[in-house]
């Protein structure tokens, strides 16, 4: 074989490949986006032809009037976003001084913190708010949530801060303004593509967020990934409607994450790449 | 004020994620450990004893314990293997130019940030014995039917490693080509003249290159290998009969399933006192690779 031959053969066996792996990746999930449009009946008959029937709406028309999944879908929401919202306002700032004034220690206890086992404040969270009487509540449910956000916030903002170009804030100091002024008015302008992507990782893993509001959440806060487990504990398994919530859960993260590719994607391997 | 604000802006903009981390961390962590050392339950009517190590010597001689270790060990041995060595080799594949590759690196993205526990779900239907998928293409290929996680032998916990597999490796894939793309292209071009193969240019150059990257990665996969819980809980709940219980598993179901309140903090205090162990030596590796090349 001569060179260009060889060449167009490894083409052709990467671009295979590639679509190998891409298959493999997105097959469960279409799996279960086809298994949602199912009828039960025939998801739990094997022996017909795995294409063979007839899509129906009917499984999310049931999560949704029969067990109130949209109330579950807001309530995710409220507690994603709030736990995002509240985290950008503490933690913004935070990640400011560490970058600014280089608190290296600083920054190794927000990693520390992300490490640390969720399993280890279970228990005294589940007394303190019991006694609290905030079980079963936004408050304590978005308290928790903020932990996963929190360290997510911080610690994409940081080496944010750190490349920022000091000089436009040095500008606005010459020009009589406060420090604290010229961060909110420059430094922060500046900070918003790093904002946004620290924003949709707080809010994503934190609506993914499953053993938290597995002990906090209770009838009324239930949120999405409680009420998808609790749904398969009927004795029964209606997988038809498993599939329509998981789904429904799945969804807007994934729209989301295909829009905002970008940035998530800087986000998640920023650890990666030396800042 | 404004004065007084700007000098003292170092206390006032941490202050407020210090409070939270004390009130929402520290303190938890202290209470935790504090409760190990008692015989707490869910009993409200009598407050609980000091039984000083009593909780631990209880859980280091249950069984059941040693083997939600043991099995925590060989699962994250084997899913890092295999998360490392297929995220390292998919990164050198997309490295290299193709078209669409944003559209891969999109779909790629998906289970990386798609919620575990719908994740679990969906697997739960394809792995199911009788209806899933997995049997029916198995027998209509003319294999045996497989049991997958409904089977107390190891093929259950080998189905949720592979799971892991499947749902992270593409973040391995992404955090090495994220280093790959910073690589300069001039020791390649060199390579080029001097007539390199692609083997040497790959384990000579781009492989050393990237090791930081890959090491971050792979020793980041590990601490959340070592605290998998939604996948697991939400498929099998650590059954059957204990066949996939983790540590953390373990933790929970001595919570929220038995009410053994002080052997369960027990359990989280060791299992707190490893994965920092993992987390420390992790920076501590980290420091050292962060050089510049």
């Amino acid at each position: 074989m001569d060179k260009k031959t060889k060449e167009k053969v490894s083409n052709v066996g990467k671009h295979i490949l590639i679509y190998a792996v891409m298959f493999f990746t997105i097959a469960p999930l279409l799996w279960m986006l086809l298994a949602s449009f199912q009828p039960n009946q025939s998801i739990i008959n094997a022996n017909k032809g795995l294409f063979d029937f007839v899509p129906t709406v009917e499984n999310f028309v049931s999560v949704i009037t029969e067990y109130d999944f949209l109330d579950y879908t807001w309530n995710s929401f409220v507690v994603a976003a709030a736990a995002t919202v509240f985290s950008l306002i503490i933690g913004v700032p935070c990640a400011y001084v560490v970058a600014r004034y280089k608190m290296r220690k600083a920054s190794v206890v927000v990693l520390l913190v992300r490490m640390i086992p969720g399993i280890s404040f279970l228990l005294p969270w589940f007394s303190i708010f019991s006694k609290l009487g905030l079980r079963d509540s936004y408050t304590a449910l978005i308290l928790s949530h903020m932990l996963v956000a929190l360290p997510y916030i911080v610690w994409t903002m940081i080496p944010n801060f750190e490349n920022l170009p000091r000089e436009l804030e040095e500008a606005a100091w010459i020009d009589g303004s406060t420090q604290i002024g010229a961060f909110f008015r420059v430094t922060l302008r500046l900070a918003t593509p790093g904002m946004v992507t620290a924003a949709l990782l707080a809010f994503i893993f934190s609506w993914n967020n499953f053993m938290f509001s597995l002990i906090l959440a209770g009838s009324k806060t239930q949120t999405l990934p409680v009420a998808i487990f609790n749904f398969v504990s009927y004795a029964y398994v209606d997988w038809g409607g498993l599939m329509a919530a998981a789904v429904m859960i799945t969804l807007p993260i994934m729209i989301l994450s295909m829009c905002l590719q970008k940035y998530i994607v800087s986000g998640l391997t920023a650890g990666a790449v030396k800042g | 004020m404004k004065k007084w604000l700007d000098k003292h802006i170092k206390i006032v903009f941490a202050l407020p994620t210090l409070i939270f981390l004390m009130v929402m961390v520290i303190a938890p962590l202290l209470y935790n450990f504090g409760m190990s050392f008692t015989n707490w339950t869910m009993s409200a009517k009598k407050a609980p004893d000091f039984i000083a190590l009593a909780n631990y010597i209880e859980v280091f001689k249950e069984p059941r314990f040693a083997a939600a270790v043991g099995r925590t060990v060989v699962y994250s041995f084997i899913a890092i293997a295999l998360e490392g060595i297929l995220g390292v080799a998919l990164a050198i594949l997309i490295n290299r130019k193709f078209r669409g590759r944003r559209i891969v690196q999109a779909l790629m993205l998906l289970p990386v940030v798609a919620t575990p526990v719908a994740l679990g779900m969906a697997w739960k239907l394809i792995l199911e014995p009788s209806i899933g998928v997995a049997n029916v293409m198995l027998t209509g290929m003319g294999f045996a039917a497989r049991k997958f996680i409904a089977t107390t032998s190891f093929e259950s916990m080998l189905c949720l490693i592979l799971i892991d597999v499947w749902e992270w490796t593409p973040l391995v894939m992404l955090m090495v080509y994220a280093g790959l793309v910073t690589i300069p292209q001039d020791p390649y071009e060199s390579a080029l003249i001097d007539g390199a193969s692609r083997w040497q240019t790959l384990t000579k150059i781009t492989l050393p290159l990237a090791s930081s990257s890959i090491l971050i990665a792979v020793l980041m996969r590990l601490i959340d290998l070592v605290k998998n819980f939604d996948i697991i809980y939400a498929t099998t709940q650590g059954g059957p009969n204990f066949a996939t219980e983790n540590i953390n598993i373990y933790g929970y179901l001595n919570m929220f399933s038995y009410y053994e309140f002080g052997k369960a903090s027990a359990i989280s205090v060791l299992f707190f006192i490893v994965v920092m162990a993992i987390g420390c030596g992790f920076l501590y590796i980290k420091s050292k690779v962060e050089v510049d090349y």
